[in-house]
């Protein structure tokens, strides 16, 4: 369909408006991370400054490094209990307590991040009470982005376990493949693409969180988003804009190689399909 | 009897589906039931700050005495406070998903019409930013409404204004925050939504005479109300109980319940009290959420029948 004239205008033109509004704050943060005055949002001229101050900040950095081993430990075991989620959600339609089971895998999407931190912080220390550990760190904050972070991953691999086909399974355990095997050989491989997406996903969400941090981090053990959010409750920092183009950076880098990478997969996936159709009607 | 405990201490019952249904159950009831039990149980016990855990059995005299304390939900209902917090942040989540409809239906809608070839770009565009830190995107804006910030020396070199408005810590700029952030959760859905939409609809609508305006109320919007309730779900469900919007942009008379929580909590070091604000919220705003979602599940279900 093709619209008049003016419809079209104030199409690209509403669209235009909004992609400003999605954008401004990071070409904001990004400019103004070379920005040489400390004085607030007023240009006074280019200059690396910031970037050599973040390098000597070492409250920064040291949260950075704790900020990523929970990411990647939040990435990995989240994934993990994500996967176990969605393949009993997806396969398994009857057992005792599955509206439980449900209900408790997709509440923490809906949960308000303070309430899961809240709860969650006071069995913890009434576990401490108990057995002596966890100490409130690493460990505690790790067990809180999971419980988040295994509801997204859960999403991302049930849809793809949704779409897949279920014959080819039903063709490996025709032919003797053990429900195990079958999982490893079959279903593994195909739903790979959704576990790294998820991962990704997961890992972005853990390296963010600030709330679920707060409950849960003890002394000593603050994360990057932790100290970027004390210092913005103070006022501005430039060496958080540098932070956030350094951030910005890196994602674009990512989102633009793995979209490269995907999209030559899916070329690739699509002539193998059409290859064995052709290796069929020969 | 001893066959059973045998059975039981070797694992026999543990079969793969048993163990692959265990694995997330056990870590589900450890890692959120029992805390929401915890919370619902210290919820009714006293501030000690000794002893946040209380007891609520005591055993003397060969009688047992539950002592259950609703004090603190008395006071809850009672104070002014946490009523007025519980009616701004529906008030502010309702404001925000307003806000992020408007803006973002005719954006879905472009976008869906938009040549097939750039759609994915769009698509990608608006993804995009979820990938960088929410955290950082919020701070941005700090900077761009302060009272020295980018808004105002722009609209003061344009002429608009003379003097700096006030922008910061206001409802204004909690409310650019929340649509800020949340927008693209109502454009994905809306947008899934609209580039499905059947458009033999619209011609058959031009072909009996509607304008294009009729087509679009009486056609599209009522064919994608799915799509506007997905939306309106993913915004407002988490705006009710946002925390870091609120405590870098909004002000100190925009009371949400999620801040009000925090300082309970960190500030005020009053566990029972904020145990109690929190059973509250998921009474209040959480329980009409899932019943409506189930409402919505069942409807779709019986539409595909």
């Amino acid at each position: 369909m093709k619209g008049s004239w003016i419809q079209r205008w104030f199409g690209r033109g509403w669209l235009s408006l909004g992609y400003c509004f999605l954008y401004l704050p990071i070409v904001v943060l990004v400019v103004f991370s070379f920005n040489e005055s400390r004085q607030d949002m007023v240009w006074s001229g280019f200059s690396l400054r910031w970037y050599s101050e973040l390098v000597k900040d070492s409250e920064i950095l040291s949260g950075f490094g704790l900020s990523l081993r929970i990411a990647v430990l939040t990435a990995c075991s989240s994934v993990l209990l994500g996967t176990f989620v969605a393949f009993v959600l997806d396969r398994y339609r009857r057992f005792p307590g599955r509206t439980l089971f449900s209900g408790m895998a997709s509440a923490p999407l809906v949960m308000p991040e303070v309430i899961i931190g809240l709860s969650l912080l006071l069995m913890l220390v009434s576990v401490q009470k108990v057995f002596g550990f966890p100490e409130r760190g690493l460990t505690t904050i790790w067990i809180g982005h999971t419980l988040l972070g295994m509801a997204y991953a859960a999403v991302v691999v049930q849809s793809r376990l949704q779409e897949m086909s279920k014959s080819l399974e039903e063709a490996a355990m025709d032919l003797g493949c053990k429900p195990f095997q079958v999982f490893f050989l079959v279903t593994l491989p195909n739903i790979k693409q959704a576990l790294a997406s998820a991962w990704l996903l997961t890992f972005t969400l853990s390296l963010d969180d600030v709330v679920l941090s707060a409950f849960l981090s003890g002394p000593g053990s603050s994360t990057m988003p932790l100290v970027i959010f004390s210092r913005a409750r103070l006022g501005l920092d430039p060496r958080v804009n540098a932070v956030a183009a350094i951030t910005i950076l890196v994602v674009s880098i990512g989102v633009i190689v793995s979209s490269i990478y995907l999209a030559r997969a899916e070329r690739l996936r699509q002539k193998q399909i059409a290859a064995a159709f052709k290796g069929d009607a020969g | 009897m001893l066959k059973f405990l045998t059975d039981l201490l070797t694992l026999r019952w543990l079969t793969g589906r048993r163990f692959v249904i265990a694995v997330p159950f056990v870590w589900l009831v450890f890692a959120f039931l029992i805390p929401f039990l915890i919370v619902a149980r210290i919820s009714f016990s006293e501030v000690d700050a000794g002893n946040p855990f209380g007891t609520l059995l005591t055993y003397a005299d060969g009688i047992v005495n539950i002592k259950v304390k609703i004090a603190n939900y008395l006071f809850i209902w009672g104070d002014e406070l946490y009523v007025l917090t519980y009616l701004s942040s529906l008030k502010y989540a309702a404001i925000t998903t307003l806000c992020c409809l408007v803006i973002g239906y005719p954006f879905a809608y472009f976008m869906a019409r938009a040549r097939a070839s750039l759609r994915p770009v769009l698509l990608m565009m608006v993804m995009m930013p979820f990938w960088t830190s929410f955290l950082l995107r919020i701070y941005a804006w700090k900077g761009i409404l302060a009272n020295h910030g980018i808004a105002n020396h722009v609209l003061m070199a344009l002429g608009v204004i003379q003097e700096p408005l006030h922008l910061m810590n206001t409802p204004f700029s909690l409310v650019i925050g929340m649509v800020y952030a949340y927008l693209p959760f109502m454009i994905l859905p809306l947008y899934a939504n609209l580039s499905k939409m059947d458009m033999r609809f619209l011609e058959a609508a031009a072909d009996l005479g509607a304008t294009p305006m009729q087509a679009f109320w009486r056609i599209t919007v009522p064919l994608s109300k799915s799509g506007i309730i997905a939306g309106a779900m993913l915004v407002f469900i988490p705006a009710v109980g946002e925390y870091v919007i609120p405590e870098l942009l909004g002000g100190p008379e925009t009371l949400m319940i999620g801040r009000v929580l925090w300082d309970e909590f960190f500030t005020n070091n009053d566990w029972p009290m904020a145990s109690s604000v929190t059973v509250v919220v998921i009474l209040l705003i959480l329980v009409p959420m899932a019943i409506l979602n189930k409402h919505q599940a069942e409807q779709r279900e019986g539409g595909h029948k």
